[in-house]
């Protein structure tokens, strides 16, 4: 992991909040709105870019910096209204980039194109271009375990208040960083149905816990006397499973199987409504399991476009169609509830990540290849 | 099983033991890719037919980390007869793929029946292909096989198991029983009946005039998914099931003959001195001479889709038929049938389409230069 890299992670965990300032060297100020985007400038020189986003808006913001294919080299999540946050990105390619907020955080974002000059490196090795693959794919799941664990904590005082009806609109959002970074988190056999495990699949001698429990409380059961008792759980859990997350170390083959993986996920207990029998908001876990898998194959992009360009376009072209779809179904910032959906429009999210899926299997096969 | 001929395999061809039967539409509106599944298609269901995997990589050639190209499930097994023909419904002639010229002009939807209870989730779809094979696992490979191909561009919309013939296809074989327990389609047209085949079977080029030549040699193809009511009758008496039928159960002879294949006479008289065939009798209703000289090919399976959640077996006929034009053959059959025929009583028809097979291939040809024509 480069230095960059490490200082980016330890910038996104944080709630720095410098006067903006748009000097050379300095931070890039990014003034983010309900409805705007302001970056003060549009073109820096390769290496460490740091920007400082200000959210002038009423709703919680969220900063990106994409390079082609939404390849994501860096980003700062959750920045509530009122609040500042500075976050670096380490480029070393130059050339045109986009920048985005994401007020409300859902959708494609307000985007802008952003510069990077200065010389083209050397091309790189397939083994530097899988190498940085997978940096750049542990910097994404490591900020995602961050939100995970804020996230997981609001969730957790909330539920302890009693309140019931704020707890459970925050739920699908909260669980939906598990979602995305699912085949690491779940690789973490001890934690995982700890946190995740869903009550038919609870092994003898072990006791339902974790976010479906807490959901089926919500949902149906009603507090119990417990009901505080597994919250604190989950958050004791969480935290150790952030830890280990963040530590855990990857290779390019896991990106490749861990984005199929996800897919799997979606089409064997998302699309089915099983993960999420009591609320019913399994389209929330599909978005998140579709983002997570789009991450890793982003990460891996530039090795892919040498070995396999028609595969590359034939990956954009169904993500984006599968993309569209599920955009369809979004209902103000989240979803139609699983119940809401008819077979019909089932099939339709069937037939269209089935032809995603067919495509991202063929990545594992190349990155093996080398 | 040759696959490339004047006429697609799997219709004249010795009814096999099994069959796998699916229904697509087309999901994508680009008919680059319509066009080029129809190309990798004719290739796999080429190589399956001999009994080859469905790719050069196969189940296990790609590799430790490649996606296996042919899943497997027929590694090892013969070809066991396997055709696999292909056909398209009227809906793909609409306005997506700029087929609308080519459309031929006797393909277009069934008209509705007197007591069909259709389920749409059963009935049409753009596409359809139809496996035959003696051994269900390789019928079953072929159908899985292609469909992976073409997701993204095909969608399946509903399949048929068919686990057992009920239809001969030529005179080297039995007649074999439908679920009632009776002989069915005695009087079927057989392959060695070339001149009934050119009547009755084939379209004629001058069916088929202009843009849509490209359906000379072809065939209509009509599924209808005929649940039965087994249970109610088992209970029926062997008289009445007989009379029902207008043929002997154990034999299948026409009634007041002795043998499966004696002329039918609907004038013979019974032991009541009536006519020993009803003129409602299934066999009479369906019979050439009483629908101005239509005749079909039959070649249907019996299927049983587990059971129907109320304790009764989901079990049937899934009958196909081919035909030079199902609306001067099959509709005026069906009219007959629907308004008339007693076993009614016992059957309920839960799907339909109709879809039109194109004519075999030739030398390097491949369906979707065929279909659109042009490479």
């Amino acid at each position: 992991m480069t230095t960059g890299a490490l200082l980016a992670l330890a910038a996104c965990g944080g709630g720095a909040d410098p006067a903006p300032s748009t000097g050379v060297g300095g931070p890039i100020a990014v003034v983010a709105t309900d409805t705007e985007c302001r970056v003060a400038v549009t073109t820096a020189p390769a290496g460490t870019i740091t920007f400082a986003i200000t959210n002038q808006g009423t709703k919680l913001n969220e900063f990106y910096v994409y390079a082609e294919g939404d390849r994501i080299m860096g980003e700062v999540e959750n920045v509530g209204a009122g609040l500042s946050r500075e976050f670096h990105v380490e480029i070393r390619e130059p050339g045109t980039y986009e920048t985005a907020c994401k007020p409300g955080m859902v959708g494609d974002g307000i985007r802008a194109a952003f510069t990077v000059t200065g010389d083209a490196p050397a091309a790189r090795s397939d083994n530097e271009l899988l190498a940085q693959a997978v940096t750049g794919y542990h910097r994404w799941v490591s900020a995602q375990a961050d939100e995970f664990l804020t996230e997981t904590g609001k969730f957790v005082t909330l539920v302890k208040a009693g309140e019931v009806e704020k707890a459970k609109a925050l739920y699908p959002t909260a669980r939906s960083y598990w979602e995305r970074i699912e085949p690491v988190a779940e690789s973490f056999a001890d934690l995982d149905p700890l946190i995740d495990g869903r009550e038919d699949v609870v092994a003898e001698g072990m006791e339902f816990t974790g976010y479906h429990r807490l959901e089926k409380d919500l949902w149906v059961d009603g507090l119990q006397a417990d009901t505080n008792a597994m919250a604190d759980r989950l958050l004791a859990d969480v935290t150790q499973l952030v830890t280990k997350v963040k530590a855990t170390e990857l290779n390019a083959l896991q990106l490749a199987n861990g984005s199929k993986a996800l897919l799997d996920e979606i089409a064997t207990g998302k699309i089915t409504g099983e993960e999420e029998r009591y609320s019913h908001t399994d389209l929330w876990d599909f978005e998140a399991n579709f983002e997570g898998s789009k991450a890793a194959i982003a990460q891996l992009r530039p090795f892919l476009e040498d070995k396999d360009p028609q595969l590359v376009a034939a990956i954009d072209a169904s993500s984006t169609a599968l993309g569209e779809l599920l955009e369809s179904y979004r209902v103000g910032d989240g979803f139609a509830l699983y119940t809401d959906l008819t077979p019909a429009d089932i099939k339709k999210l069937t037939d269209s990540l089935d032809d995603f899926a067919e495509q991202v299997a063929k990545v594992a096969g190349i990155v093996a290849a080398g | 099983m040759p696959f490339r001929g004047v006429h697609q395999a799997g219709i004249v061809t010795a009814a096999q033991g099994r069959m796998h039967f699916v229904a697509l539409d087309v999901v994508s509106d680009d008919p680059q890719r319509l066009r080029d599944l129809l190309k990798a298609w004719t290739i796999a269901a080429e190589r399956m037919t001999y009994g080859a995997e469905a790719a050069p990589g196969g189940a296990v050639g790609g590799g430790p980390w490649d996606v296996p190209e042919d899943t497997g499930e027929a590694l090892g097994l013969p070809p066991s007869a396997l055709s696999i023909t292909i056909g398209y419904g009227p809906s793909l002639f609409d306005s997506r793929f700029g087929l609308a010229d080519r459309r031929p002009a006797a393909l277009r939807e069934l008209p509705a029946f007197l007591g069909d209870d259709l389920d749409p989730a059963r009935s049409g779809g753009d596409l359809c292909i139809q496996a035959c094979a003696n051994d269900p696992q390789v019928a079953v490979h072929a159908v899985r096989n292609l469909i992976r191909m073409g997701l993204g561009t095909v969608s399946v919309r509903w399949s048929q198991l068919g686990f057992g013939r009920t239809s001969a296809t030529s005179r080297a074989q039995q007649t074999p029983r439908n679920l009632f327990g009776f002989k069915d389609g005695t009087a079927n047209i057989m392959a060695e009946d070339t001149a009934a085949l050119d009547t009755h079977v084939w379209i004629a080029p001058a069916d088929v005039p202009g843009p849509a030549a490209w359906a000379a040699g072809g065939s209509y193809l009509v599924a209808r998914r005929i649940r039965m009511h087994i249970e109610v009758w088992d209970r029926t008496p062997l008289r009445e099931q007989e009379v029902i039928f207008g043929r002997g159960k154990l034999e299948g002879q026409p009634l007041g003959q002795k043998a499966e294949r004696d002329i039918i006479d609907f004038a013979a008289p019974g032991p009541d001195g009536q006519p020993a065939i009803a003129d409602v009798a299934h066999v009479a209703l369906a019979h050439e001479s009483n629908l101005g000289g239509v005749r079909i090919l039959r070649r249907g399976y019996n299927f049983t889709d587990g059971s129907d959640g109320q304790g009764h077996l989901d079990a049937g006929l899934f009958f196909v038929a081919f035909m030079r034009d199902a609306h001067r053959q099959f509709v005026p059959m069906q009219r007959a049938l629907a308004s008339k025929d007693v076993l009614n009583e016992y059957i309920e028809h839960t799907g339909s389409a109709l879809f039109v097979c194109p004519p075999g291939l030739s030398g390097e040809q491949d369906w979707g230069t065929q279909l659109f024509g042009r490479a």
